[in-house]
């Protein structure tokens, strides 16, 4: 094979031959196991692939994907979906967010709302981008609402650093930042947890290396694979678990060589440090408290967070999903949406009643786009 | 939210601190703060997430990851042809 080609990297890993190959090798393998195996691929950009391309069709019946919590958006409760709401009615504040983040419904409605409300809500494609709508606007206050995983984080420190180092005041940080693993450790705690093995996120290692996976093998005894998102990334990284199994191993290993390695981005890791910490909890939507699961603005850097200027605004009250509402069991692997009695009818991606439903990339919203019923 | 496109380098701004990319026809800028100085360069495929340069992708594991791929597919060519041939041997039919 000659010089690589932009297209390559996308068709050459969408290839229907090379899917049906691994189809082919994944049902040898899986002959050899003596008990069939459930494998969670905890991000939301895997659940789409695996939807979109139907290959749990194409999986032998003792290789079950069970979809995790993964998916920032769907993660995010609405006791903080509210102080979003909140923030962006304040009269002098235009509230910054990702796309992601428009129909999420709180307790109070979705950002979207609270636009139509009359509030100030600009849903930015980069981070960056606020720092143009703080130069146009400089008589009001910018808030920044970060969200996202490891992926993610980074670009907020980013535009936090150029806020720092250009001294912008009027640009401030609501942050919602999440871990990824501490929320797999939470589902290894479940006394009912099904859990065989991993297909680890992609693009968060590619910020955090693969090591941060290192216990899952050695401590917890769960083989994990790094993969990435093209459907033959998926399938590869099948194969290898089910391999591992079959030989009896239980090792991390990486699918997703072109893109990631054992340390991951330094520099983006090193931007992060200087802005966050850990916060001692955060509550995941569905699935709970979450002890180290997310980050917070480090304390010298308080006259950029909002959530302490604005403290006496934003309520600290838990609230907790619709009762008839099963993404808590979603997210942990326990239940498919097609078992919630409210999926397709009360909750559709229009009508979001649940969090595995609000973004593209929940699970719910995937079996509903793909299990053709839009 | 977590997906990112590989896209491929046709510009760098050092002042700026900003490339710009190609997205399969698409161009547009992005930012070079996460990753280090003079890393990233003219050619280099890369990984574009929110407005921002992640990192660089591996060519050299790309291609062979392709290579790979490709050998798959023509063995399981070929163990097709050999069923087709042993169908067609085992034929109850054959001969009448």
């Amino acid at each position: 094979m000659g010089e690589l080609q932009l297209k390559d990297l996308y068709t050459g890993f969408r290839d229907p031959e090379v899917i049906q190959g691994y189809a082919k090798l994944i049902e040898e393998e899986a002959k050899k196991l003596s008990s069939p195996i459930n494998i969670m691929e905890v991000c939301g950009g895997h659940t789409h692939t695996i939807m979109k391309y139907g290959l749990q069709q194409l999986l032998p019946e003792n290789i079950n994907f069970l979809h995790g919590p993964g998916c920032p958006v769907c993660i995010m409760p609405k006791e903080r979906i509210d102080h979003a709401y909140i923030l962006a009615m304040q009269e002098d504040v235009i509230l910054v967010t990702l796309g992601d983040m428009i129909k999420v419904p709180g307790s109070k409605g979705s950002l979207q709302d609270a636009r139509a409300q009359g509030a100030d809500v600009r849903f930015v494609y980069s981070p960056l981008d606020t720092l143009k709508i703080a130069k146009e606007n400089p008589e009001k206050k910018i808030i920044f609402f970060a969200i996202g995983f490891e992926t993610t984080t980074p670009m907020s420190a980013a535009l936090l650093d150029v806020v720092v180092k250009q001294n912008i005041s009027n640009i401030l940080f609501h942050i919602n930042h999440v871990t990824v693993p501490e929320a797999m450790e939470l589902l290894l705690a479940d006394d009912e947890c099904k859990i065989d093995a991993f297909l680890g996120p992609s693009h968060v290692s590619v910020i955090s290396g693969s090591q941060i996976y290192d216990k899952f093998p050695s401590e917890y005894k769960k083989p994990v694979v790094v993969g990435g998102f093209e459907p033959v990334d998926v399938m590869e990284s099948i194969s290898m678990i089910v391999r591992q199994f079959a030989q009896k191993r239980c090792e991390l290993e990486v699918q997703y060589k072109r893109a990631v390695n054992t340390e991951g981005n330094l520099k983006a890791q090193t931007l992060n440090e200087n802005y966050f910490e850990k916060a001692p909890h955060f509550r995941f939507r569905g699935l709970g408290d979450i002890p180290n699961g997310g980050l917070k603005l480090r304390d010298e850097y308080s006259a950029y967070n909002a959530e302490v200027l604005y403290e006496e605004l934003l309520k600290s009250e838990l609230i907790d999903d619709h009762k008839l509402c099963i993404c808590g069991d979603i997210l942990k692997g326990k239940a498919t949406p097609p078992q919630c009695s409210i999926f397709g009818t009360a909750c559709k991606p229009s009508t979001p009643m649940g969090s595995c439903m609000v973004s593209s990339e929940g699970a719910c919203a995937a079996y509903y786009k793909y299990g053709n019923l839009l | 939210m977590c997906l990112s496109i590989p896209s491929k380098v046709v510009k760098i701004d050092k002042e700026r601190n900003v490339a710009t990319v190609d997205t399969m026809g698409i161009t547009r800028e992005a930012g070079l703060d996460l990753m280090e100085e003079d890393d990233v360069k003219i050619g280099d495929y890369v990984l574009l997430h929110i407005g921002f340069i992640m990192n660089k992708l591996d060519e050299a594991d790309a291609l062979e990851s392709l290579k790979v791929y490709s050998e798959l597919v023509e063995k399981m060519d070929e163990q097709e042809r050999q069923n087709l041939v042993e169908e067609d041997d085992n034929c109850p039919n054959r001969g009448k």
